[in-house]
């Protein structure tokens, strides 16, 4: 399976309300991120006890927390925490799922077998409370953060490319490349692996909102991103416990999240419907 | 049938014992004694000696991992080292609630959902079905929690008119009702838009068959046609994917009975998590495993029996 013509894709996509308000958000929030240092306003740590729980003004924009915080500030850097969080864990859980598929639908049977036992074995487990039960153990941080989305997104991604790379080990193209003798890891990285890779691609942008929010929920559980880092869940929990005097972090945290994940689904579904409507769908979380 | 059930009944016992095995093992590779770390900065020489004895740390890890399967099969699952109650007498105390909580969540979404994506197939192609497909994507992809504190800051702390935390008086049956109502918005919110997608899909395909179009040629009314012959086949695969999205429930409502500081597993276990409470971390982990693994199985074994095809097909 190929990528169609990029550009009519690309077409399909914006012709598609939903998917360009997806594309429009998506590219916001990746603005965000990658010019956090030039857009915020002041430093995200830097306190100022004295302005502290202020409400929108023409000096804070969106007020400021408990620390007399720059929200605005640190709301864009929050951008930042959950892009790198989610990219860094999306190619980890990437990589490792293809490296993963491909062994089991190429290599030996009982290989496949073991392999596939232990991918249902990940799946049957409700992910949220396996999750807990690694930050027990590790400690809450980001590392801890990245190896959880890890774990729990490798089985599907590597169920996936074991399908498609069992649908495709007696391919004629497959087939003559074994006859000409070509090694086994170039058959699978040079030959397979790009066949596999397009389903995948959507699978993968559509789980990047679901890791923005699991970052963003262990972190407003205080198992997540370690204050004072800005994270939208860290400023998301320092609203929660202003709630009652001042509602503005809340709502300020909160929006861009939701903005976020938003965007991230509308651009996949755009996405999915653009290049191939067989694979994923969005899930409730 | 019967070999296809041993197998799974057999592979969801072995997922649980290593699931648990797994746990204990991640223990003991972390580097610092449980003990220690449990206590953090106040651990004393004596107090560190005392929780390791009561934790059983002492003991060889074969005999540790023995005692904890044992026990656990009697259902004695350690004790609490902290509040020194009984980790069962909790699980207890917590599941049922968050059961409620998952059931009425569930019940308000299923309503919601299977109307709306009915609506969707009765208005198919128009407006009202782009609006209803825009909402529906939209609610499945709104972090539950976000929800949670939104939901709180309006009904509960601008407007007043809903509590804020708490699951209400014992005994006092309104009130409980009344602190059910927001969390459960929260849960089910993702439920109302998955479920109307799916009905909307697998009406849509209904629609096409043949049945239908003999129900049509007979002269029904369109809204019998719809409600009883095609809505009825549509709901079949709904029900099968509600077991499975159990695990997304559980994890939705640990983070939205934190919000509401509601007793349930949720904010039992996040309370542990943040004390390194091993007992009680690995007791929920066990017991929600364990009835997230039945139901799963359970639901499996249904669908194989209902559907022949399914059944021959994993048999093999």
């Amino acid at each position: 399976m190929r990528w169609p013509a990029n550009t009519r894709a690309l077409r399909a996509l914006i012709r598609d309300p939903m998917g360009l308000m997806g594309l429009i958000l998506v590219t916001l929030f990746i603005l965000m991120a990658v010019a956090a240092p030039i857009l915020v306003p002041y430093d995200p740590l830097a306190l100022e006890v004295r302005a502290k729980l202020q409400s929108p003004s023409l000096v804070h924009w969106l007020g400021t927390d408990q620390l007399g915080r720059d929200t605005l500030s640190r709301i864009i850097y929050g951008a930042r925490t959950a892009l790198t969080i989610a990219l860094t864990a999306i190619g980890l859980a990437g990589s490792i799922g293809i490296l993963l598929g491909l062994i089991a639908g190429y290599g030996p049977r009982w290989l496949d077998a073991a392999l596939v036992l232990i991918f249902d074995a990940l799946n049957s487990l409700p992910m949220m409370m396996f999750a807990l039960a690694i930050i027990t153990v590790l400690g809450p941080g980001t590392g801890t953060l990245i190896l959880v989305v890890v774990l729990v997104s490798i089985p599907g991604y590597a169920r996936l490319i074991r399908a498609q790379t069992l649908s495709l080990r007696s391919a004629d193209f497959i087939v003559a490349e074994q006859a000409i003798g070509a090694s086994t890891p170039r058959i699978l990285l040079m030959h397979l692996l790009p066949n596999v890779f397009g389903p995948l691609c959507i699978v993968l942008s559509m789980d990047i909102p679901v890791v923005i929010m699991l970052e963003a929920g262990l972190s407003y559980l205080n198992l997540g991103v370690k204050p004072p880092t800005p994270s939208w869940g860290n400023i998301l929990y320092d609203g929660y416990t202003a709630i009652r005097t001042s509602s503005t972090l809340v709502i300020a945290a909160g929006a861009p999240l939701v903005l976020a994940t938003l965007g991230f689904t509308f651009l996949g579904e755009g996405l999915r419907d653009a290049l191939d409507p067989r694979f994923a769908t969005a899930r409730p979380r | 049938m019967l070999t296809y059930a041993i197998k799974r009944i057999a592979l969801a016992v072995l997922i649980l014992f290593v699931v648990m095995l797994a746990m204990y093992g991640m223990v003991f590779l972390v580097p610092g004694d449980p003990a220690s770390v449990a206590l953090g900065p106040r651990a004393t020489p004596a107090l560190k000696a005392m929780l390791t004895e009561r934790m059983g740390l002492d003991q060889p890890v074969a005999v540790q991992i023995w005692r904890f399967f044992a026990n656990a099969a009697q259902g004695d699952l350690g004790i609490d080292v902290w509040s020194k109650r009984p980790v069962l007498d909790q699980i207890l105390e917590a599941f049922p609630q968050t059961l409620l909580l998952g059931t009425v969540a569930l019940a308000w979404a299923l309503t919601l959902g299977i109307t709306l994506g009915v609506l969707a197939v009765v208005y198919r192609g128009t407006f009202i079905d782009r609006a209803l497909g825009l909402i529906s994507v939209s609610f499945i992809s709104v972090p539950s929690f976000v929800v949670a504190i939104y939901l709180l800051l309006i009904f509960a702390v601008w407007l007043q008119w809903l509590p804020a935390i708490g699951a209400g008086k014992s005994g006092d049956i309104p009130s409980q009702i009344k602190a059910l109502i927001l969390p459960s918005l929260a849960v089910g919110i993702g439920w109302v838009g998955y479920l109307a997608r799916m009905v909307r899909a697998s009406m849509l395909e209904i629609m096409a068959a043949n049945h239908i179009r003999t129900a049509r040629a007979f002269g029904l009314p369109e809204r019998k046609v719809v409600t009883r012959y095609a809505l009825r086949l549509a709901i079949v695969p709904t029900i099968s994917v509600i077991a499975v999205g159990l695990g997304s429930i559980l994890s939705s409502a640990v983070f939205v009975e934190t919000v509401f500081s509601r007793p349930g597993i949720g904010t039992l276990i996040t309370g542990a998590v943040f004390k390194r409470n091993y007992p009680v971390v690995m007791g929920t982990v066990l017991v929600t495993t364990a009835f997230y693994l039945l139901v799963i199985t359970c639901a499996d074994l249904l669908i194989a029996k209902l559907d022949p095809r399914v059944r021959d097909a994993l048999a093999r």
